[in-house]
């Protein structure tokens, strides 16, 4: 069927007036401040509300795999906050150091990461579906002082790395005699850490082409556009109820899972469950929700169940869908309308820019398969760089990198002990995203590809590296190269092609022995889907695996220039 | 096909979908012994579907959680 390429929204259709743009300064307006001076997201999120009008909403709805339901008001989770702020403290944790939250979407991690807010430390969720390996790697890189996860989680995660974690001076098992009673015994109020718009709060991962994860320094001044954004890409208004599906392992579930709901003041929905699409059609109809934020994987794997599904389910309480994490294709946005509707609005941002950045509003026309437009504050362009300088690409249609005037408020400062690799992203005082884009000529922009070779699969950047030094371990593996393949439900699959050492031969069960140790190490988020044996790796006369050219054979596709390929590959 | 074989076929899936797999206890949920992310899990379901020709509508994913009730949910409809 032939669609148009742009769904007009007429004011007729609305029930309730889409939010007005927001400037940095009004969204500054709406923060409260530190008593005395100062900013604190913690204090934005929980405490200004816990003393106000909104002091017995619900801010958390949980929903427990197995069925339970917990719901936890503001004023509650001010208090619960402060008592884990009471017991880092306890453990030494000042201004500055990193605390590190390993655990499922239970109700204590939200307690947990805004506790550490609290008292001024670097907080990092980590993703519980990550193997030994990368908590590792992050944990040492991000010089984490205190781990909270859970027993289980420790077991199966982190006892087999413990030794090789030097910073780590604690670990505390939510669910263990120890820390209930610390917990217990620790007061509900507690002193916010004297905090400025500067000073530090989160610490995100992310992954790069080449080396370790990078860790991306966020701060407490980020919560201004996460107020901003909230409002306008996400249209939350007073009382709806939210359900951001997103892991707080991931930028968008901390900054739309925890921070941006809890600033706006409305119910978060949190679900423990894993992805199930009868569940999740039960938990839009029997919550109530308003405002779903998910991702292109799980719209993709709803429309495998048909819209029928959806369809089956009366929804009259869903007013805005977004989606962020990756491209969403115009059939996705299609599907939307006919099993729910609604459009479902792509946005874009990355871990580095904290925030969303580019979006379809609910004030806008849709253009299906488009990210939208720059939010108000957030100037966007094309560019292109090269040795002698940058130039931006002012015509309509014309691919470059995506690139972001640098200053917003939720811009990431630094790569933690990285500064060389941060100064790298900017020239000219625009922002790099890595991010392949074009710009049409109503000013909506579209993603082409990323500029490197960073694996986007289910949403989650995977970084080549980092699995390729998992593979090579193996005592059978000589070499290892890895590239993302396209995949029609999560974007790409992480695809490894392994050179065998002299003296081991190709087999079913050395593939599977090859896997279940990249498992093992990995975890299941970053592990390869595939494993393939190769005799020659495609690399560079200066030794670098050719990745883009492993990926266009296994595609077939044109191999492009390949006059920097060492001979014989 | 009896519970015993279709028991052999299920932990072989398993097992080619996460070979570092040890041992299961089959009456606790699956996805907390393994690491299996939503993609591991669906294409686990697929796997059996094809091998052992039944149908697994998306509405009964629910009610596969742990091993014992992947096996006594496809010895009935094998039956």
């Amino acid at each position: 069927m032939e669609r148009p390429p742009i769904i007009r929204k007429s004011a007729a259709g609305r029930r309730v007036p889409p939010s007005a743009p927001l400037s940095w300064d009004e969204a500054r307006r709406r923060l409260a401040g530190l008593p005395g001076g100062g900013l604190n997201i913690a204090h934005e999120a929980v405490d200004r509300h816990a003393t106000g009008r909104l002091a017995d909403r619900v801010a958390i709805r949980w929903l427990g795999a197995s069925g339970a339901r917990r719901e936890i008001t503001y004023r509650e989770l001010a208090a619960l906050s402060s008592r884990f702020a009471h017991v880092y403290r306890s453990l030494g944790v000042e201004k500055g150091d990193a605390v590190f939250v390993l655990c499922g979407r239970i109700p204590e991690l939200y307690a947990a990461v805004l506790g550490g807010l609290k008292c001024g430390a670097a907080v990092s969720p980590l993703f519980a579906a990550f193997g030994p390996e990368p908590l590792k790697t992050r944990i040492k890189l991000g010089r984490g002082k205190v781990l909270v996860t859970t027993e289980a989680l420790y077991e199966r995660k982190v006892k087999k790395v413990a030794g090789d974690m030097p910073t780590l001076a604690h670990v505390l098992a939510l669910d263990s005699a120890e820390a209930s009673s610390m917990l217990r015994s620790a007061s509900e109020s507690f002193e916010i850490e004297r905090t400025t718009p500067d000073d530090i709060s989160f610490l995100h991962f992310t992954s790069g082409t080449t080396g370790m994860p990078k860790g991306a320094q966020h701060v407490h001044g980020a919560v201004v556009m996460h107020c901003a954004s909230a409002k306008v890409a996400l249209d939350l208004h007073d009382e709806d109820i939210f359900w951001c599906t997103a892991d707080p392992g991931w930028v968008t579930g901390t900054s739309y899972g925890i921070v941006a709901p809890l600033v706006q003041g409305v119910t978060s929905v949190v679900d423990e469950a894993e992805f199930d699409a009868e569940r999740w059609y039960s938990i839009l109809e029997a919550e109530k929700v308003a405002v779903w934020y998910t991702a292109p994987t799980a719209i993709r794997m709803l429309m495998k169940g048909g819209a029928g599904a959806a369809k089956r389910r009366p929804l009259p309480a869903l007013r805005f869908i977004a989606s962020v994490g990756e491209p969403l294709n115009p059939e996705a946005v299609w599907w939307g309308m006919d099993a729910f509707g609604l459009p479902i609005h792509d946005n874009w941002w990355q871990t580095e820019t904290g925030g969303i950045m580019i979006a379809n509003t609910a004030a806008m026309d849709v253009k299906p398969g488009s990210m939208g437009k720059p939010l108000a504050g957030v100037e966007a362009a094309i560019a292109r760089r090269s040795e002698r300088g940058m130039r931006l690409l002012e015509g309509p249609g014309e691919e470059g990198e995506l690139v972001l005037r640098a200053g917003w408020p939720a811009m990431f400062r630094g790569y933690l002990g990285e500064e060389e690799r941060y100064r790298r992203c900017f020239a000219d005082g625009w922002y790099f995203t890595g991010d392949l884009a074009k710009r049409d000529a109503d000013g909506y922009f579209w993603f082409v590809g990323r500029a490197d070779d960073v694996i986007k699969s289910a949403g989650h950047l995977i970084g080549p590296f980092e699995v390729e030094s998992a593979l090579m371990e193996h005592a059978a593996v000589a070499e290892a190269g890895v590239i993302g393949k396209p995949d029609p439900v999560v974007g790409e699959v992480v695809m490894a092609f392994v050179m065998l050492k002299s003296g081991f031969e190709p087999s079913e069960e050395l593939r599977l022995a090859i896997l279940g140790h990249a498992r093992r190490r990995l975890g299941a988020a970053v592990a390869p889907k595939e494993i393939a044996f190769a005799t020659a790796l495609p690399r560079t006369r200066s030794g670098k695996i050719m990745r883009r050219l492993l990926k266009a054979r296994e595609l077939g596709l044109p191999e492009g220039d390949t006059s920097m390929l060492e001979e014989g590959a | 096909m009896d519970a015993n074989e279709i028991r052999k076929v299920v932990l072989g899936e398993l097992r080619r979908i996460a070979p570092e797999l040890e041992e299961v206890a089959p009456a606790k949920p699956l996805r907390d012994q393994v690491d299996l992310d939503s993609m591991d899990w669906l294409n686990f379901l697929v796997a059996l579907n094809e091998r052992l020709q039944i149908e697994i509508p998306e509405a009964d994913y629910r009610k596969l959680g742990t091993l014992d009730q992947v096996v006594q949910y496809l010895a009935a409809k094998a039956r």
